[in-house]
């Protein structure tokens, strides 16, 4: 190898008068966020396997979760007296397992700063002249995109399920989607940044995930629950997301407004939430998240 | 195409005189890193030269990937000072990491994308402008003969092939200064001589300064200059023709039947010293053809293999901490957790 080709030798000599230019310049903030943004939605895109691996989850409960259900719960009267023939449980269990592929999606991307950092690409971008809290919200970013993504999917089985979308309500579904996204992105980064070792992810999925996932609204009405019940389920930031999107689903569903409203808001005592508080809880809980997260991005030891 | 890589010089040569003003590309003066009670880094002084290449050698758990995470502005250092490329690794650390490559312990390339692609990236987070890429990013692969594969993915990589590469993506940005931690890890005898055929054919080509861990002795005398470097501080530091002059004349090693009662009698009847490897006993001595008769005529317990040698870098570094130094691995695990611990940070 160390054989010196006289074509090697001109190249070097080349080498010696060649003139110096710049070639490297500072990299703005914005810029690094959409870098480390890219990188994470390029690998997604590559890792097609995965994609749809992940959506076995919502589609087993949507499909027999759902329809399994559906047909125990006395035949056409999910909700109770008033509500059409046509409604049933695959239908209020829709918006939530949206919610659902979304916040599967978005933990499990962000945990992959754990892994990265261990052994990949993150460690090397650890070292590289960008801002720290720029690689934070890249990672955040692109969890988020990979989140919406994997429920703007599960969109498409919506006439499955009796809900027609209009087209305005398909770019609605897909602005809420993305705040619930981004917002359990920043959470999850803000989780994984001072976690360790991938062994901690069992525990964030079980002792978080899943209890985020239950008590969200996803599967039952936060209505009529027990006293301790109800108070978890109002500090869950899930909720807020999961309300909107129903709201959203089960209009376009064509249910009557007051039924839209009585099966998806969050009620807190008397006070309905109103859907934009919906949004500005969530991400001013994403926004918390976010700022943990940089925080600890930037920590050097 | 080759010529870009060359910018550092012509660069730094326009600089303001205040950074050019050392000829040291890196300096270091009374580094400490404690971690809680546990001194990882225990006061450690050096000057690098521009366009050396420096070896820092010892075993696992030395402080080796302490003291490169300081320099890399990884892990802050707990007191003393460190320079590189002139510039403060504390007060400036994103100054100083625009200005360094580095390759890392395990390999950090993105499987799932190509050799392009991953390269790409790097390219992008250094802020290489974006017209000036493709030529860069091919100069590179060409330094590490990996042109031919620039668009394959890593994962169909082997493992001396994905540390050119890696090495490729440290000089692309022309760094001043290349840190590698135990760049050869891992790699067959024969790749890691080419790996080194390529590094030494970047420095002649780029005038970078090389900086880099090892524990392995054989790769060490390939460094311009060597700093031997156990239990956090720096016990040797010379050129390895110096450090090997250290160890007076030839090394004999013999294997006998009882290697203790052999030291016991080489000392009290020849007035040599001999220290413990493994399973034979090495004595240095100022003429090893003259000292082997008279050690098999002395000896009472029967003997095995007989050999003189040239002194190597074990032999200094067996002289200097009366330890081989792979001997101290397993001890030092812990240590390298804590090393890997602090990086994750």
């Amino acid at each position: 190898m160390a054989i010196e080709t006289p074509e090697r030798v001109t190249e070097r000599s080349e080498v010696r008068l060649a003139p110096a230019a710049p070639v490297h310049v500072r990299v703005s903030m914005a810029q690094a966020v959409y870098i480390i943004w890219y990188r994470d939605v390029l690998r997604f895109w590559r890792d097609r396997t995965r994609l749809f691996a992940s959506l076995a989850q919502p589609l087993l409960y949507l499909i027999i979760f759902g329809v399994g259900l559906s047909s125990s719960l006395a035949k056409g009267s999910f909700g109770g007296s008033g509500v059409p023939k046509s409604f049933n449980y695959t239908q209020f269990v829709y918006p939530g397992i949206l919610g659902m592929a979304v916040l599967f999606t978005a933990i499990f991307s962000a945990m992959s700063v754990v892994w990265d950092r261990e052994f990949g690409f993150l460690r090397e971008i650890l070292v590289a002249p960008i801002s720290r809290s720029a690689v934070a919200l890249g990672k955040a970013l692109g969890g988020a995109t990979q989140a919406t993504f994997q429920g703007m999917i599960m969109l498409v089985f919506a006439p499955f399920v009796g809900v027609h979308l209009t087209v305005l309500a398909v770019l609605e579904l897909v602005g809420l989607l993305f705040v619930l996204a981004f917002s359990l992105t920043c959470f999850g980064v803000a989780l994984s940044a001072r976690m360790r070792t991938m062994q901690g992810f069992q525990v964030v999925m079980n002792f978080l995930m899943m209890p985020m996932f239950f008590l969200s609204g996803a599967l039952f009405p936060l209505s009529g629950l027990p006293a301790w019940m109800t108070v978890l389920t109002r500090f869950d930031p899930v909720a807020y997301g999961i309300a909107p999107i129903r709201s959203a689903v089960l209009g376009a569903a064509g249910l009557p407004q007051g039924l839209v409203d009585h099966f998806s808001s969050v009620t807190i005592g008397n006070y309905v939430v109103p859907i934009w508080l919906d949004i500005v809880i969530l991400l001013a809980f994403g926004a918390v998240m976010l700022g943990i997260a940089m925080r600890s991005f930037r920590h050097r030891d | 195409m080759r010529h870009d890589l060359i910018v550092t010089q012509a660069a730094s040569a326009a600089m303001p005189a205040a950074q050019t003003a050392s000829a040291s590309a890196i300096t270091v003066s009374g580094l400490v890193k404690r971690y809680g009670a546990v001194t990882a880094v225990a006061g450690i002084d050096l000057d690098v030269a521009r366009g050396e290449i420096f070896g820092f050698l010892g075993p696992n758990g030395a402080g080796k990937s302490t003291t490169i995470a300081i320099l890399c502005t990884l892990v802050k250092a707990t007191e003393g000072r460190a320079t590189v490329a002139g510039i403060d690794v504390t007060r400036h650390p994103d100054e100083v990491r625009s200005r360094i490559g580095l390759v890392f312990q395990d390999p950090s390339l993105d499987n799932q994308l190509t050799a392009r692609e991953n390269l790409t990236f790097h390219a992008m987070v250094y802020g290489v402008a974006r017209n000036r890429r493709r030529e860069r990013i091919n100069a590179a692969l060409a330094m590490v003969d990996l042109s031919d594969r620039a668009d394959a993915p890593v994962m169909t990589f082997s493992g001396g092939m994905k540390r050119r590469l890696e090495v490729a993506r440290g000089i692309l940005h022309a760094p001043e200064v290349l840190f590698l931690d135990e760049p050869t890890q891992g790699l067959d005898p024969q790749t890691r001589a080419r790996l080194w055929d390529h590094l030494r054919d970047i420095r002649a080509n780029t005038g970078l300064t090389i900086f880099m861990t090892t524990h392995y002795m054989e790769e060490a005398e390939w460094c311009d200059r060597i700093a031997i470097i156990d239990q956090g501080t720096i016990v040797a530091l010379g050129t390895p023709e110096e450090l090997k002059s250290q160890v007076g004349g030839d090394v004999v090693v013999v294997q006998t039947d009882d290697n203790a009662r052999a030291a016991g009698e080489i000392a009290d009847l020849l007035g040599a010293t001999a220290v413990t490897d493994g399973d034979s006993l090495r004595i240095e001595v100022p003429n090893g053809a003259a000292f082997i008769p008279r050690l098999i005529t002395t000896l009472s317990v029967g003997v095995g293999n007989v050999a003189v040698r040239r002194p190597s870098l074990d032999d200094v570094f067996l002289k200097l901490t009366g330890r081989a130094i792979r001997e101290g691995d397993a001890d030092a695990r812990q240590a390298v957790m804590r090393a890997f611990a602090a990086r994750r940070r």
